[in-house]
Parts: structure tokens; sequence; C-alpha cells
């Protein structure tokens, strides 16, 4: 900040105008040197920052707000992870390289056990674990319902899981806390057999709540049922298809105005017409 | 024993709260204790009071998130408490990082080494543009910027939840400390030690100088980690107003003359100046 060499510049500069003009230069000079050495380390700080806050494969605890929220609101205090009974909770350690002091959990070590009173949500004094998307206030007392959490959902290997080769294996649908419903058993006719069903673990992301006990359960040395983040696992369909069976998803398609379509001379056909043409049918 | 009670009273006080503290939060993940649960960022007392780290929560805003209550009334209390009674006592009587520089400080001091080593010039004022840059980075990244970064988090975090590489923040500061700049990161560059100088700065507890019963001996400023704040040794009975004075009482014990003391803070003017 008080560097002599440029002061001595600034002097020299103003050598040749009034008294009170150098001075002005000597300010606006130290100043400007001030704000360039704030800049080179608040580009340094940020560029840290920035890639120390992403974070795409984490698990958070439930009632997580989404990532974006999360990492904006959370202090990184620690009550989440000292009120869980399970231990599943950890705070990201230096040398993670996971955004330092934020709650995760690895469902293959320790999952979530789905308390039915959350312990970890309520405590939270930031609101970045909602606990209104984890309850609802019924008569002025607050009911949790930890099947609506949403941490994450669980995606089969179905190349990995033996289920799949034709083994039996239900050790993911069997530890599912909501089984039948997040996690049910698709049958299959065994080809290579002939005689024989595989029964296939299917996840529905609709019920799923990414708890993990699917993947602690899984017997292959590495996962083949895995949690991941649901903006990581899930697509989305957009606004052009619409379920023409469903009454509420057509309902969509209401003052729209028409649909345009490539008007070609073969559009003058019906599309029975046109694909029938050439045909001889006798 | 009475003597070193004289003369370490307050760095005894200090350690001991410091440490107590500490071994609070961590019987809390360890035990299970709910006297004092959290850490330093936020935290629960009782299981009922809320507190939090205010300059945190201030980051959190400027990133552009609204924090719940329960953060916001820790915050409003803390700092009611520093602006009111503490100034910025959390630096020299919480802040565990406060023992690694004070450790780098008793070495400086015992090794001479101010005598041999080549003298860089910092400003002071550095925290308070890493304040400002904190708040500019937290609006421009949506997260809170220091925090990511900071050494004091990552220290008390690491004593209750696993260090990891924290011990390497650590004594990234403890050689800073010693070897390149006295009484760098507290003194210097952290910007919650500037967050809370700003906070403090008018609080109830002031540490008084009595210059006629000064000697001008110098040992409170030979200790003090702000010594910019003691100022008017030997030249005029004031108290120590600065809001960078940690209230650590150093200068307090190490006076043999009397001349510096714990008061209160005057706010009618005295009448000597006529």
């Amino acid at each position: 900040m008080n560097n002599s060499k440029s002061l001595k510049e600034g002097e020299e500069m103003g050598k040749n105008k009034a008294p009170k003009n150098k001075e002005r230069r000597r300010f606006l000079i130290q100043m400007a040197q001030n704000v360039a050495i704030a800049t080179v380390g608040g580009l340094v700080w940020s560029a840290f920052v920035d890639e120390a806050k992403a974070a795409p494969l984490l698990l958070r605890p439930p009632g997580a707000k989404k990532e974006k929220d999360f990492i904006s609101l959370c202090i990184k205090c620690g009550l989440c992870v000292e009120a869980c009974p399970y231990d599943t909770l950890m705070l990201a350690k230096p040398g993670d390289n996971k955004p330092i002091g934020t709650p995760y959990f690895i469902p293959r070590d320790i999952p979530c056990y789905m308390c039915d009173d959350i312990p970890c949500v309520p405590p939270c004094p930031t609101g970045a674990l909602d606990i209104d998307s984890v309850s609802e206030v019924k008569e002025g007392k607050r009911v949790f319902d930890i099947t609506q959490m949403r941490m994450g959902v669980a995606i089969v290997d179905i190349k990995d899981c033996i289920a799949y080769w034709g083994i039996q294996c239900d050790a993911c649908y069997r530890a599912c806390p909501l089984l039948d419903k997040a996690i049910f058993m698709e049958y299959r006719q065994n080809e290579r057999t002939g005689k024989h069903a595989k029964l296939l673990p299917v996840v529905d992301p609709d019920y799923c709540t990414g708890c993990g006990l699917c993947e602690h359960a899984c017997v292959t040395e590495i996962a083949a049922i895995k949690v991941l983040p649901r903006d990581v696992a899930l697509g989305k369909v957009g606004s052009h298809y619409v379920k023409g069976w469903q009454k509420s998803d057509e309902r969509r398609l209401k003052g729209s105005k028409g649909i345009q379509t490539t008007v070609t001379p073969r559009s003058k056909k019906s599309a029975v017409e046109s694909l029938n043409e050439g045909i001889d049918f006798e | 024993m009475n003597k070193i009670w004289k003369k370490y009273r307050f760095l005894i006080l200090r350690r001991l709260t410091q440490i107590a503290i500490m071994f609070l939060y961590i019987a809390a993940n360890v035990w299970g204790w709910k006297i004092l649960e959290g850490n330093l960022s936020s935290s629960k007392v009782v299981d009922t009071i809320p507190l939090s780290d205010p300059y945190a929560v201030l980051q959190i805003f400027a990133a552009g998130s609204i924090v719940g209550a329960n953060a916001l009334i820790g915050a409003f209390i803390v700092t009611l408490f520093y602006m009111l009674i503490g100034g910025r006592a959390f630096c020299s009587w919480v802040c565990p990082v406060n023992m690694v520089t004070d450790l780098a400080n008793f070495i400086r001091r015992k090794g001479g080494f101010d005598k041999v080593e080549k003298k860089w010039w910092a400003s002071r004022n550095i925290r308070y543009w890493a304040m400002g840059l904190s708040f500019i980075i937290s609006f421009l990244l949506g997260t809170a910027a220091f925090e990511i970064v900071s050494p004091v988090s990552m220290t008390h975090r690491g004593l209750v939840f696993g260090m990891g590489f924290g011990w390497a923040a650590i004594l990234t500061i403890f050689l800073f400390d010693l070897f390149v700049l006295k009484n760098g990161w507290c003194g210097h560059i952290c910007p919650l030690g500037g967050f809370y100088s700003l906070v403090g700065r008018f609080s109830l507890f002031r540490v008084k100088h009595n210059q006629p019963n000064c000697t001008l001996c110098m040992k409170c400023k030979e200790v003090c980690p702000e010594k910019e704040v003691l100022f008017m040794i030997g030249k005029k009975s004031l108290s120590v107003n600065m809001g960078e004075c940690t209230l650590c009482g150093r200068c307090v014990e190490v006076c043999d003359d009397d001349a510096l003391n714990f008061s209160i803070r005057e706010f009618v003017k005295k009448e000597r100046k006529k």
C-alpha cells in the first residue's frame, strides 16, 4: 500500500502543478494501488471459492434445499450432524474435496435410516434444511413425513446387478423402507434357461427418497444400485410432449394456437392414404 | 504462586475460557452433552438459546439468502453482547486460533526475532479490505466467501467434527506469524477480527491508562498484539478506545506500575480538557 516508488512517480509527474493537485494525485494513485491489490486478491479468492463450492455429486441431509440455495444458506455449524442418531451425516473436512464444512452422507457406508421424527432438520438455524419440505402443520401441531424428502434417487446398473443376470437376489428390494413403491420387482422370462423367471428391481423416482438403504444392502463388490442427486440422475421431458391419455395433462394444450406443421404436396393426403400408396390390395 | 497468578491472571482465565468452550462443543458431539452444541459458526446453548456468528450471517445475506429465525436471533444476541459489553473479546477469549498466534508471538519474543529478522510493512487495514471483499465475492458467487477459506472456522470445526487437512491451515498461520509478519493473521488479515473491531468499537469494557504511574518501561507495547491502540502510553491518561483492542489484558498483567487497568468506558468527557 505505501509503495515509495509509485509515490515518487506521482511526485515527479505532478512537479509543474500546484501543490494541491499533487496531494490529489498522491491520494488517487495510492487509492488505485489499494484497489488493484484488492482486485488481485479478490480474483484469486473468487477463483478458489468458485471451484471449492461445486459439488454436483454430493448427497445432502433430509429436507436440504436445492444445491444452489443450500450452499448459500448453510452456515457449517454441524448441528444436523450432531442430531443424527446413526452418525450418517458428516461435515466435509479440508482435503475431502467437497465444499468445506457442509454436511453430506455416503450411503454405502452409513445410509439414512429415515427416522420418523427427523431429528436432523429442526436444529438447522439457517433454513438450509427446510423443515416445511418434510412436514406439515396440522391443527397447530407439526407432523413430520420423512417420505416427502428427496435427497437423491436410486439408479440400477443393469449390467452388474446379479438379479439381471438371472441369479435370485432381492437385497435392495427388501431393504427399501418404501418396499413395492420406491423399488418394485418386475418379472421377466429368463431367455437363457427358457424355464426360469428373473426378478428385476426397478426404482420409481416418484417415491424414492434417496435414503440409500438399497445401496447399503447391495451384495455386489461395488454397489450395482446407487443413489445419485436427482439433478444428476433424472431427465426432464420439457413442454413439447403431452400425455394425450391424461385429462390433467391435456389441459396444458388449452389456449394454444393450434399445431403448426410443414405443408408439402403429400400432406394433402391423409396418413392412411399416404402409407397405403402403391400397395396392391387386390 | 501468588506472583504467577498476578502476572498471568488474564492469560490463565483466557486459556481456561477458550479451552472450556471448545471442550463443551467437543463433548456435545462425542457424548451428546446439551450444554453447548454446534460450533462457533452457529450453536445452541442448553438446547434452547441460539448463537450465531454475525459475520457469517452477513455473508449469507450478501450471498442473497435470508437465514432462518434461529440464525438471525443468534447473530443478534452475539452482536449485542460484543457491541455493548465484550468489544473485540471474541478474538482473545474465545477464538481457538488465538492460542496458535499467541504461541508464535511468544516464541518470537523469547527468540528475539524482532532484532534479527527482515522487516515487512503491512497495513493493519488489510482486514477491512478483506471484509469488504468477502461481501462482494459472497454476492457474486452466491456463497459465504470467507467461510469457505476461513482458517478460524477450519480450526474450531475441525476440533469438533474432524480436522482433515485443517492442520495445514493452522500450521500456515503459525509459520506466517512466526517468520513472516508479527501478529500477521490476527492483527492484520483476519476479516472476522476486523468485523469484531467494528462491532465492539463502543463497548463498555475498556483498558484504562493512568499516565502519572507510567514509568515508560514499554512492557505493555511489547506484549500487545495490536500495539497501535496503546498510542497514549506515557503521554496521556486515556482509556483504550480503539476497536482493535482485543481486551486480552496482557498489558494490564505486565504493568508493574499500576498504570493500566480494566475499567468501564467513561461516557461523559472529563472537564480536564479546559
